[in-house]
């Protein structure tokens, strides 16, 4: 039987396919087809150490520039210096990002119980896509609707919790009308890292070994038990990797705070009052259009500061959802 | 009752056989799972309402055919036409970056990665993942100034901005899709004599295309509300611009933004054409114009993996 | 067409894992030769080095010499693409492309090797392949439609169709039936009877009475136990095998599952 190949020459005796298996310019383009691939996915390795080249050597100038030089060009910054600067910020970042997840967290544990063990099997799809619905709203958006819908309306929460919880300083009055305040943008950006923290929980308390449920439904527990014996201790890494990412989602989100919160660059814990806060994000995208070089290189510079920041937590919570990967015996 | 009962058996068989305290525990459980969901629906509801109630009324086809070009104080006038525009063009662009790069880099992954290079690739996507947007828009900010010089501002540049966040999804959503094709038909194929980069391109691909569409679709509904990198890069402007080489490119998020900032309109008692709250009608409306086009692109990617989605086996 | 196969000093490897060691035998041509033997003794993993399909897993690779027509397959220079073109496989499962049409199919080895073919031959190669399957029958009607469509045993009979449209040499088998019902195993156990006409066959199975009503040759493969390597215990005529095997540890084997 005579053998074909597109690209070597016909095989005349049938008989002989020593040369046609030899190989030929086909395996070329498979070569080159790999290589691309390849170079594909060590460009992403190339793409991210150029992100944090570029962003060191724009930020550069922040450094190397005298303090009193810097504070003359850009009307903003003053002599105390980068770290005087870059603290409040960090610090209005922190506090934001850990009111959406000290809010957020518990209420998406409960969605993900509720989806995955509470809700009626044919629904818990459909409303596992409700809670979806929350990501496919942009970030401009939710800061419209906190600005001009969530602000006003959130007043009397603020006055009732500084009137009775006033004495914890976190809630410690006057508070500012409308709420333009550290709360309400914490609480925008819980809605916001809702979606993908509850994804995760919904996941592993899906996972939950078949068997750990059946054994403690046979003990008689109710679902209650069930829940707290079987479904949480097996989730718990879970949770604070899905916590993590939440985290990671808060730390930068820039328009959300932008359009609510009233900056301000103190130390301040009173959550309640306008005029204390500002988050590193929100604070690049304030000044950055109107900034001149210096103030641009002081600017990516404290972007640094968030990209390590962010990072940072990332890495954690990947690294432990790799722990639990390891552990689970899956596969 | 006639029926002479276990009474002791049926009390333990019925409810009151647990206790009440662990009942009541059982009961307060539910009742605040059920809490929690409805409360993620408050904004949910609340967010949509809003958004359609206010944005319905300035949403025209006048609106959507006009740029701010001569717009100004509380005119009755204006659109988003160099808004919608920018945006469209802005990630289109965005996704012909992105698309080759993530889908060869999942390919990568899925077929040819071995070893620390292809460990190397997968742990820096999930970094790449998390990297804050407006991190994003500083890097296109940074990569174009050392090669243009300061202040440089177009659509390419956003594009590259969004492109930095796009790849990531795409190379998961892809390696997703690629995973799932079966082993059996790469297979099928290499024992046809097929080679290799072919198998990838004509059974792979093509076994998961609608799988990849889906996911692309849903990565482009992603970006096509980022805001913060375009305000960074892609500047404002009120006037139509086609070229992303060159000059600001306004975009929708960013419109929505400036509009929202503008605030109220001081107007004159007598004024006639003027309405105080004219800029706000506009961040909403067009906050409208972006949720419909956003859920269009959810919801085209849905259609697509229910209709083209291949029937493997039975 | 058919084509002899001479095997010698062959070891097969995944990583650093003998999986295989020492084979040396020669497959005849125009005959069926099936290989037995207890699961995981490598009979299959033998039968995948003869048309390179083993080294598409990472790390497997092997020594030795398959010649085959005075060919080395191991041979430097050689691709193991190339190889694949000329020596056919069928797998375990039935696996036809799910997004191509029964037609489709038949002609993937021609059309994903981007060869033009004119319309009228395509359409002679189609029927030609079918016939050869034992299949045309069935499924002329319908030629369009999905080959998922289609039922186990036929989808296995459209793989073989596949196989040989793209005119090989050699067609491997791998557990062929395994997955299919008692009477599609009867049709392909026809088929292979006629496919020996032109085609040097090589089955792997793990029914002895298969082996005992298909083939010509049989070879008994077995593994002292786990992480060793499997080996060729004897091969010889199936009369011989079944009746008189030389070795005890065949006529164990065989005893023991046979009936």
């Amino acid at each position: 039987m005579s053998a074909h190949r597109a690209d070597t020459v016909e095989v005349a005796i049938p008989d002989s396919v020593q040369s046609d298996l030899r190989h030929g310019r086909a395996s070329m383009v498979n070569r080159f087809f790999q290589w691309a691939a390849t170079f594909s996915g060590t460009l992403i390795l190339l793409t991210l150490a150029a992100v944090t080249a570029f962003l060191v050597l724009e930020a550069m100038p922040a450094f190397t520039t005298p303090t009193d030089e810097l504070a003359h060009d850009v009307s903003w910054y003053t002599e105390a210096g980068f770290f005087a600067y870059v603290g409040p910020l960090v610090f209005g970042t922190l506090l934001a990002a850990l009111i959406a997840l000290i809010v957020g967290t518990p209420l998406a544990i409960g969605i993900g119980l509720f989806i995955s063990h509470y809700a009626p099997r044919r629904l818990a799809q459909g409303l596992g896509y409700l809670v979806d619905l929350l990501a496919a709203i942009p970030s401009v958006v939710y800061g419209l609707w906190g600005a001009m819908v969530l602000a006003p309306a959130i007043v009397p929460v603020q006055d009732f919790l500084s009137t009775y919880l006033g004495w914890i300083p976190l809630f410690a009055g006057p508070p500012s009308t409308p709420a333009r305040t550290a709360f309400t943008a914490g609480l925008v950006l819980a809605v916001m890292i809702l979606p993908i923290v509850t994804a995760v929980c919904r996941e592993v308390f899906l996972q939950t070994p078949r068997l750990h449920e059946e054994a403690a439904l046979a003990l008689g527990a109710t679902k209650l038990e069930l829940i707290s014996t079987a479904v949480l201790p097996f989730a718990r890494g879970g949770i604070v990797s899905g916590a993590m990412l939440g985290l990671g989602r808060a730390l930068g989100e820039t328009m959300a705070v932008l359009l609510i919160l009233s900056p301000g660059a103190t130390y301040s814990l009173f959550i309640l009052q306008a005029g204390k806060h500002q988050t590193i994000a929100a604070n690049i995208a304030a000044q950055f259009p109107e900034a001149n070089t210096s103030g641009v290189s002081l600017l990516i510079a404290t972007g640094l500061v968030l990209f390590l920041i962010t990072l940072v937590v990332n890495m954690i919570a990947r690294w432990i959802v790799a722990r639990r990967a390891e552990f689970s015996g899956a596969n | 009752m006639a029926v002479v009962q276990d009474t002791k058996l049926a009390v333990e068989l019925s409810s009151a056989g647990t206790s009440a305290g662990r009942r009541w525990a059982d009961r307060a459980m539910t009742g605040l799972v059920v809490l929690a969901f409805l409360i993620a629906l408050i904004p949910l509801v609340s967010v949509s309402w809003t958004v359609i109630v206010r944005g319905i009324g300035r949403l025209t086809p006048y609106f959507l055919s006009v740029s701010m070009r001569g717009v100004y104080g509380g005119m009755d006038a204006g659109g988003i036409y160099h808004a919608i525009m920018g945006t469209l063009i802005i990630t289109l662009l965005a996704t012909l970056i992105s698309v080759p790069i993530g889908l060869m880099t999942a390919i990568y992954l899925v077929e040819y990665g071995k070893g620390p290079l292809a460990r190397w690739v997968t742990f820096f996507v999930d970094v790449m993942t998390g990297i804050p947007s407006i991190v994003a828009g500083l890097f296109a900010y940074a990569l174009f100034a050392l090669i243009l010089g300061p202040g440089i501002r177009s659509g390419f540049v956003g594009a590259v901005a969004l492109s930095v966040l796009m790849i990531p999804v795409v190379v998961r959503s892809c390696e997703e899709m690629l995973r799932l094709v079966p082993n059996e038909l790469r297979e099928a194929s290499y024992a046809l004599g097929v080679p290799k980069w072919l198998t990838v391109v004509r059974i792979v691909l093509r076994t998961a295309i609608a799988g990849i569409t889906t996911g692309v679709m849903l990565s482009i509904a992603r970006v096509i509300g980022e805001t913060a990198p375009l305000l960074l890069v892609a500047g404002q402007t009120d006037s139509i611009n086609l070229n992303p080489f060159s000059g600001r490119m306004m975009t929708l998020p960013v419109y929505i933004y400036s509009q929202y900032r503008q605030g109220l309109v001081p107007c004159a008692a007598d004024a006639t054409d003027c309405i105080a709250t004219i800029n706000y009608d506009r961040a909403w409306a067009a906050a409208l114009t972006l949720i419909i086009i956003v859920m269009g692109l959810n919801l085209i990617a849905r259609l697509i993996s229910r209709l083209f989605s291949p029937k493997t086996g039975k | 067409m058919g084509k002899r196969i001479d095997v010698s000093d062959l070891n097969i490897y995944y990583g650093s894992f003998n999986a295989v060691a020492d084979v040396a035998m020669t497959i005849e041509p125009r005959a069926v030769t099936a290989l037995i033997g207890p699961s995981g003794c490598g009979k299959s993993t033998f039968l995948r080095t003869l048309n390179r399909m083993h080294e598409v897993v990472p790390g497997a690779y092997a020594e030795g010499k398959v010649v085959m027509d005075g060919v080395d397959l191991y041979g430097p220079g050689v691709d193991p693409v190339a190889v694949r073109r000329h020596v056919g496989m069928v797998f375990q499962r039935p696996n036809p492309f799910p997004t191509m049409s029964i037609k489709e199919n038949v002609l993937a080895g021609v059309k994903l090797n981007n060869k033009r073919i004119a319309k009228s031959d395509a359409e002679d190669l189609v029927e030609a392949s079918l016939t050869g399957a034992n299949l045309w029958n069935e499924v002329k009607d319908r030629l369009d439609k999905p080959g998922s469509s289609l039922s186990g045993g036929q989808q296995q009979r459209l793989c073989i169709a596949r196989a040989i449209a793209v005119k090989p040499s050699v067609l491997l088998m791998d557990e062929p039936c395994s997955a299919l019902d008692p009477i599609s195993t009867l049709a392909i156990e026809d088929l292979i009877h006629e496919l020996k006409d032109d085609y040097t066959i090589v089955i792997v199975t793990h029914n002895m009475q298969q082996a005992a009503r298909v083939s010509d040759k049989t070879g008994f493969f077995n593994i002292e136990g786990t992480g060793k390597p499997g080996r060729l215990i004897e091969m010889d005529d199936t009369r011989v095998m079944f009746s008189s095997p030389a070795k005890k540890e065949t006529e164990d084997y065989i005893s023991g599952r046979f009936g």
